[in-house]
């Protein structure tokens, strides 16, 4: 569970001919919590989906253990290390919350009936484990996808906005859990337009800087 | 590696029965236009027989082809296409149990139901079987053609007619062999040579159209 530590190298993000950051070099250690924040269209997106593998960079490297996480057995490592949960929830709306937990976490590994409900008690949705995602407000179906973070082993995490359409009290019960991931080794990136005062020993990256 | 093939195939199988018009669009579609073709041209056995092969697999087509274009956006605008090009398990197979349940719920269907079409135009039931043959081999190689023009198009907002013009160049090989096939069989001549040949085609496009529409598909989500 504890993470290696990863090294940002020299990246570069471009998108439509348009240079949204380079030369962008960050190292994080195990326990890090890096919140990456700037304007809208600084690149925060660009960088975590760079991050997670989904956009190729237009320069420069990730490495995750001191192998790149673009190509190779690193990004075969990669791949089982890392959680991404995107803007876009991945919650099916015909499905269940717990149809949905099971599908999304055996892409990496599978869990049982149980584990999931106790994630979904975790993130405030117990007794709505049976119902279809469509009847569930914003909110709700957010905190469905944010249970894979009390399902899931992977040391690092990569979340975009996850705290959007999050009452108070998610968010601070969120904050505590990315903390306690923090704590015991894990690497958390993550974008919000929330202050996050709470968490200690938080880093920032301010993608408007960089630019 | 199977528990992830038969995970992927429950959950298509619930978003399909959770939808059911979107089932059975295809199968209605299909329908409409073979019962609406005597209707038009007149009942005349001898004319309907001339046309039945080319009608009932322009149908077929027509069906898939429309069925397709929602194929993968649905997964594409909620973000689980992302989790899938993520997860450590091979994409191509992900996507050939997704598309082989496309053509389970679409083209089987067409192939159980087409029997009943061919009595409909009047085909003699000597050549139901080769009908029902051909369309077995025909409709995968329709679904699987389709789906890497549907993954190549998953992020335009109304990928349809693109859809239609990319992939239906490709179909006429399937269209011309699977009607080829009915025809011969209805002037009693061999079919051996034409099921050959969408054998074959359906084998090649079993085996390389998923490392296609994984490609098409990596592309789309990094848009």
């Amino acid at each position: 569970m504890k993470s290696q530590p990863i090294d940002i190298r020299h990246l570069a993000c471009e998108r439509d001919q348009r240079e949204l950051f380079e030369n962008l070099s960050i190292q994080l250690a195990p326990g890090d919590v890096l919140q990456v924040a700037g304007p809208n269209g600084s690149g925060k997106t660009s960088l975590l989906r760079i991050l997670a593998g989904l956009l190729p960079a237009a320069a420069g490297d990730v490495c995750y253990d001191g192998a790149s996480v673009f190509s190779g057995t690193g990004r075969d490592t990669w791949r089982n290390n890392r959680l991404y949960i995107g803007h876009a929830p991945a919650v099916k709306g015909a499905l269940t919350a717990e149809e949905n937990l099971s599908w999304l976490c055996a892409l990496s590994q599978p869990v049982s009936r149980e584990q999931i409900w106790q994630a979904l008690q975790m993130v405030g949705l117990r007794g709505f484990e049976d119902v279809p995602c469509d009847h569930l407000s914003a909110g709700q179906q957010r905190r469905v996808a944010l249970a894979r973070l009390y399902l899931e082993a992977h040391p690092v995490w990569i979340l975009d906005e996850p705290f959007t359409a999050i009452d108070r009290s998610g968010v601070a019960a969120l904050e505590a859990h990315v903390l306690a991931h923090a704590a015991r080794g894990g690497i958390v990136v993550l974008t919000t337009h929330h202050s996050l005062e709470h968490l200690a020993g938080l880093r920032c990256l301010d993608l408007g800087q960089v630019a | 590696m199977l528990q992830i093939i038969w995970l992927l195939f429950t959950r298509e199988w619930r978003l399909a029965w959770r939808r059911p018009g979107q089932l059975l669009n295809p199968l209605v579609f299909f329908a409409i236009v073979i019962s609406l073709f005597p209707l038009a041209v007149g009942p005349e056995p001898g004319m309907l027989r001339t046309m039945a092969p080319g009608v009932i697999w322009v149908a077929a087509l027509l069906a898939t082809l429309l069925s397709l274009d929602g194929l993968f956006r649905s997964d594409y605008e909620d973000g689980s296409l992302e989790q899938w090009v993520l997860s450590p398990h091979p994409l191509a197979l992900m996507v050939l149990v997704k598309v082989l349940h496309h053509w389970m719920v679409c083209g089987l269907a067409l192939v159980v139901l087409s029997p009943l079409f061919g009595l409909m135009l009047s085909l003699p039931a000597k050549v139901l079987p080769v009908l029902g043959m051909s369309l077995l081999l025909g409709t995968p190689v329709l679904s699987l053609l389709g789906a890497v023009g549907a993954a190549l198009t998953v992020g335009l907002k109304s990928g349809g007619v693109l859809l239609a013009l990319l992939i239906l160049p490709l179909y006429i090989p399937v269209l011309i062999l699977g009607t080829g096939a009915v025809e011969a069989a209805v002037q009693g001549m061999p079919v051996t040579g034409y099921a050959l040949w969408l054998g074959c085609l359906a084998v090649l496009s079993l085996s390389l159209a998923p490392v296609a529409i994984a490609a098409g598909l990596r592309i789309g989500v990094s848009e």
